[in-house]
């Protein structure tokens, strides 16, 4: 009695959908491009959101609540805006922070001048703070991977450590991770606390969960405008903007972590008689405590992808040496720069991954020397280290101490091999690789892009409506009619056209490899495992890092930006699919292999649709990773909206237009992952996962 | 196992209920003040409530099991947490020692749970950071006791449950049997006055479920608690308790001694339950006695007449004699013939068919 129901039901959706796409080639054909026509476009009637939302932030900025504050230059009161005086000392105290970790790392006076004032320091030569010699900060983390894990993740970082000093990258990457270092733990307690808040009240997680949606869906772009319009420009600038970009993550697996809690745990708690309090630190945080720590992995890889990014405005550090090497196309010293970027995430990843795991000993001896070892050591290494790196200033007489800092032009580079690996691909390849991009950009991109911008507006709302009809309902088709309608009054709706395609072509392509892969290595277990550790290593890398190698291969085209977007796209299609068909029950394994199917049955008619559910949550992933990578891409050159928020960025009034764009480009992505969530929902419903 | 007799009428009970309701829904307030007393599951359900208890009404005493029996869904497990207010009953009076529970502060529960309440749970419960040793002593640390002495206490739990050697252990590298000894532990680390047990057998094996009773039995002799079970194996009721109280529904259908259940169900749906029972599992000696008519013609054995019929009618029916009967001071109160353990064996099923 069910079985021919819903045949009927799938049919009927099929019907609709075959209507859908006929109305919309009609309408595609029908409505002549003109700009009068608003079947064609849209009239741009929120273009002036923008210059609403500059004037409100230079309201709030210059004129909101003035309060007198003393100037000690003109030694008297003067008005200044609340919000401004409030930005600014939050500027400062974050500056502080990573200035203290900076110098603590490298060296400086800056903290010293904090605390008594610059002709202080003028006048004492000896108020200096030397930074801690390369040395002992590599084999101070060695000590930390051996503690936290054991002789692998030691060898792993001291090598990571090593190759930053000897590469001459030392003083750049201690500003990286200063900053990171910064911006990591106030972006976990600032995650933990409002996950906590959501998990306490509904109230908050209803004001919350939306904002984390657009939150995570803006590109990382555009938070460093308006970190620029109320912080300034600088390491502190970077450092907030990291911040806010690094906490949503944070908050959404602290709410998951603590809503896994089983109720039975809780009553625990209250039944051994927990207050408010000790319930919520001593009985929910514990338990949810895996959770909470890949939030914390994820704050880490967010704080480093972000950490580069932030050198737009300011941040000093690897990014900013990458950025100048990319600007002037120097391939070879990019990917050095980049592989030290990729070894202190791994670094930071695999530490943070090893704390989770450490179960504490707290039942371990307890004499004073099996308890302190590691502090004693450590003290020792310092000591040891200080005094080599003194010796050997008498030692390198030409004002170079290689064994306390190696500068940045004095240590080893393979800049010139990979320059000339690079010029060799161009010289050998150079025509093949040209013949390859011209023909794509030629025959498939070009005629792709115009057919995305000929689209008549009436013919997409049709489209995406109805989809959102099929899929979910009246209700889906208004929300995702409200994202679009959003983009479609703004300026940008053709921005918005040709990032789409660039999306829709590298996820499509992504797809179909990622499932492909993903299908084949989930065969067997030994090919899982491996295909999973590489996703995993390749998604520790920030986003950027995949722009270097195509630019060797392709050039500044936009053949590079979209094999970049379809590596990066393709890790969470692969993922999803490994661990989607992993997951299919091995009962139904057994049932099915009774059943005398043979493998490619096996695949197509059980695993494959018990897994769709999950692998179109990896499409979805796949969409937002897309999208990320396409706005990225506008560091190669592109047109689309990405291109316009990185204009945003050197514009004296960009806030209005960054923040508009960032909200363009996360409608995109929160249209598709709504289209899709509310797809995945149903289907695993229907099958009763 | 103390059958209380006649005290129980003059000692003020430790838990006592007056019809407590539980309603889960939006309107529960208001549909429960409409009904007027006179709750009807179906009827509130198409109003969107869902009714956890249904005018439950009864006593407990210092010392006395109480097992709650019923299938999933009957609010057996909603009723215990009204009792420790881990859920707030709808309507009601509910008095532990005489002080009315449902109108106390946070603070006096958290005071009554830190001191008088212990409780076990069917999923064990146990942090999964901490170790058993850390387990068991949480209770005794949140109350606010120094580590060395929740330790120390900790310490003699660990004994008294039989985990001596695996107190540094993790939950996750326990068995299940061994997880629970913990979580009755732990509930009893503080030395509470009244233990609530929410099926804590329930996800146990078989044979392991057998030893945690027996266990759990000889934890009862040796303490002498005042004690809420729950669970919904007929079985673990009838081992267990001193009184059974069956729910269906949200509603206690009958509430008494576990020979008085079998011997005389009040409802349907009770005697549906206890016909399968096998009667010489809950029948004492005492019920099939006869009178002694001459003291002369008993054989030699002697039986007691609160064993279970079970335990002796192997010898009884391996007699030629009359077997007598005798109290606990060793009086000789009654005789016993094979007839009738025969009949309590045999009987009832042959009648049946």
């Amino acid at each position: 009695m069910i079985q021919p129901k819903i045949e009927k039901k799938y049919n009927t959706k099929a019907i609709q959908l075959l209507i859908t796409v006929v109305i919309f080639l009609l309408l595609y054909f029908l409505i002549k491009p003109s700009e009068n026509n608003f079947l064609w476009r849209l009239p741009p009637l929120i273009a002036g959101l923008p210059f609403l939302i500059n004037d409100f932030v230079s309201y709030l900025m210059y004129d909101f609540m003035p309060i007198e504050i003393y100037d000690p230059d003109i030694d008297d009161f003067e008005d200044s805006p609340i919000i401004k005086e409030i930005t600014r000392s939050i500027s400062s105290a974050v500056l502080f922070c990573i200035q203290v970790i900076r110098e603590v790392l490298v060296g400086g006076v800056k903290t010293i001048v904090t605390f008594t004032s610059w002709d202080f320091v003028r006048d004492n030569e000896w108020a200096y703070w030397p930074g801690l010699p390369w040395t002992f900060v590599c084999s101070a983390t060695m000590l930390l991977g051996f503690i936290l894990q054991g002789v692998r993740l030691a060898s792993l970082a001291g090598l990571a450590t090593l190759y930053i000093a000897i590469f001459g990258q030392w003083e750049p990457a201690m500003q990286t991770v200063s900053l990171v270092l910064i911006a990591a733990p106030v972006s976990f307690l600032i995650g933990l606390t409002f996950g906590v808040l959501a998990f306490k009240s509904t109230k908050m997680e209803a004001i919350l969960t939306p904002l984390l949606n657009v939150a995570q869906t803006m590109p990382q772009f555009s938070y460093l405008v308006p970190a620029m319009v109320f912080f300034g420009v600088g390491d502190h600038a970077g450092a907030i903007a990291t911040i806010i970009f690094a906490t949503p993550p944070m908050i959404r697996l602290t709410l998951l972590g603590l809503k896994k809690v089983p109720p039975e745990v809780i009553e625990s708690g209250l039944m051994s008689g927990c207050n408010d309090l000790q319930l919520m630190f001593r009985v929910l945080i514990p338990t949810a405590r895996r959770d909470i720590l890949i939030g914390v992995n994820q704050v880490i890889m967010q704080c480093l992808a972000m950490a580069v990014i932030a050198s737009f405005i300011g941040a000093k550090g690897l990014g900013f040496n990458l950025l100048l090497a990319l600007n002037s196309l120097k391939v070879g010293k990019a990917l050095e720069l980049g592989i030290c970027i990729v070894l202190i995430a791994v670094v930071l990843d695999k530490l943070s991954l090893a704390w989770a795991d450490k179960q504490v000993d707290y039942f371990s001896k307890s004499d004073f020397l099996s308890r302190h070892w590691y502090k004693i050591l450590l003290i020792g290494l310092l000591f040891f280290w200080s005094v080599v790196a003194y010796i050997g200033g008498f030692f390198f007489k030409e004002g170079f101490n290689y064994l306390y800092i190696i500068p940045h032009n004095k240590g080893i580079t393979t800049e010139h091999f990979w320059q000339a690996g690079v010029d060799w691909i161009l010289d050998t390849f150079f025509f093949s690789l040209k013949a390859f991009s011209d023909f794509l950009i030629i025959n498939v991109l070009i005629p792709i892009k115009n057919a995305y911008l000929g689209m008549p507006v009436a013919a997409t709302f049709v489209l995406v409506m109805s989809v959102g009809y099929i899929i979910g309902g009246f209700q889906s088709a208004i929300v995702v009619g409200g994202f679009l309608l959003f983009i479609a009054l703004t300026e940008w709706w053709d921005r918005a056209l040709i990032t789409a395609y660039m999306t829709t072509f590298g996820v499509v392509i992504s797809a179909i490899i990622g499932i492909t892969v993903g299908s084949l290595c989930a065969q067997s277990s030994f090919a899982s495992k491996t295909i999973l550790l590489v996703c995993d290593t390749f998604q520790t890398f920030p986003s950027f890092i995949y722009l270097i190698p195509v630019i060797m291969l392709f050039g500044v085209t936009d053949t590079s930006v979209l094999t970049a977007v379809i590596v990066y796209a393709t890790i969470p299609a692969t993922r999803y699919t490994v661990e989607g068909l992993r997951s299919v029950p091995v009962a139904l394994h057994d049932a099915a292999s009774m059943s005398g199917v043979n493998k490619l049955q096996r695949w197509v008619k059980i695993e494959l649709p018990m897994a769709f559910p999950h692998i179109m949550l990896g499409v979805n992933q796949t969409i937002v990773f897309a999208l990320f990578m396409v706005i990225i891409g506008a560091l190669i050159g592109t047109d689309d909206l990405g291109q316009y928020i990185l204009k945003a960025l050197s514009d004296k009034n960009g806030i209005g237009n960054g923040l508009s764009l960032g909200l363009c480009v996360a409608f995109i992505g929160l249209a598709a992952d709504h289209l899709i969530r509310t797809w995945a929902r149903e289907k695993k419903k229907e099958l009763g996962l | 196992m103390s059958a209380k007799g006649s005290e129980q009428i003059k000692a003020s009970p430790v838990i006592k209920c007056e019809s407590v309701y539980k309603i889960f829904g939006l309107n529960a307030t208001k549909m429960l003040s409409g009904a007027n007393g006179n709750v009807d599951a179906e009827e509130f359900q198409k109003a969107g409530c869902v009714v956890g208890v249904n005018n439950a009404s009864f006593e407990l005493f210092e010392g006395e099991m109480l097992v709650v029996m019923g299938l999933s869904g009957s609010g057996k497990s909603t009723l215990l947490r009204c009792i420790s207010r881990l859920t707030t009953a709808t309507s009601g009076k509910i008095s532990i020692n005489g002080s009315d529970l449902l109108s106390m502060g946070n603070k006096e529960l958290i005071e009554l749970r830190r001191n008088k309440m212990g409780m076990v749970f069917q999923s064990f419960a146990l942090l999964p950071h901490k170790t058993v040793l850390e387990n068991i002593a949480f209770p005794l640390q949140i109350k606010g006791n120094s580590t060395t002495e929740s330790v120390a206490r900790a310490m003699e739990m660990v004994n008294l449950v039989g985990l001596s050697g695996r107190e540094n252990y993790f939950p996750r590298e326990l068995s299940g049997g061994q997880q629970q000894r913990v979580g009755i532990a732990r509930s009893l680390a503080v030395e509470p006055d009244i233990w609530f047990l929410d099926e804590p057998f329930s996800a146990l094996d078989p044979l392991i479920r057998k030893e945690m009773q027996d266990e759990f039995l000889r934890l009862q002799g040796v303490l002498n608690k005042t004690i809420l079970f729950v669970t919904h194996d007929f079985d673990e009721a009838l081992r267990l308790a001193d009184r059974i109280a069956i729910m269906k529904d949200g509603i206690i259908e009958q509430l008494d001694t576990p020979a008085n259940i079998v011997l005389s169900p009040a409802t349907e749906y009770v005697r549906k339950f206890t016909e399968d029972v096998p009667r010489e599992k809950v029948l004492k000696i005492e019920s099939i006695m006869n009178p002694i008519k001459d003291k002369d013609q008993l054989g030699d054995l002697r039986v007691s007449k609160d064993s279970l019929i079970e335990s002796v009618a192997e010898s009884v029916l391996s007699q030629a004699a009359l077997v007598g009967v005798v109290d606990n001071s060793g009086e000789i109160v009654g005789s016993l013939d094979h007839l009738k353990v025969i009949k309590v064996l045999f009987g009832d099923k042959n009648n049946k068919n």
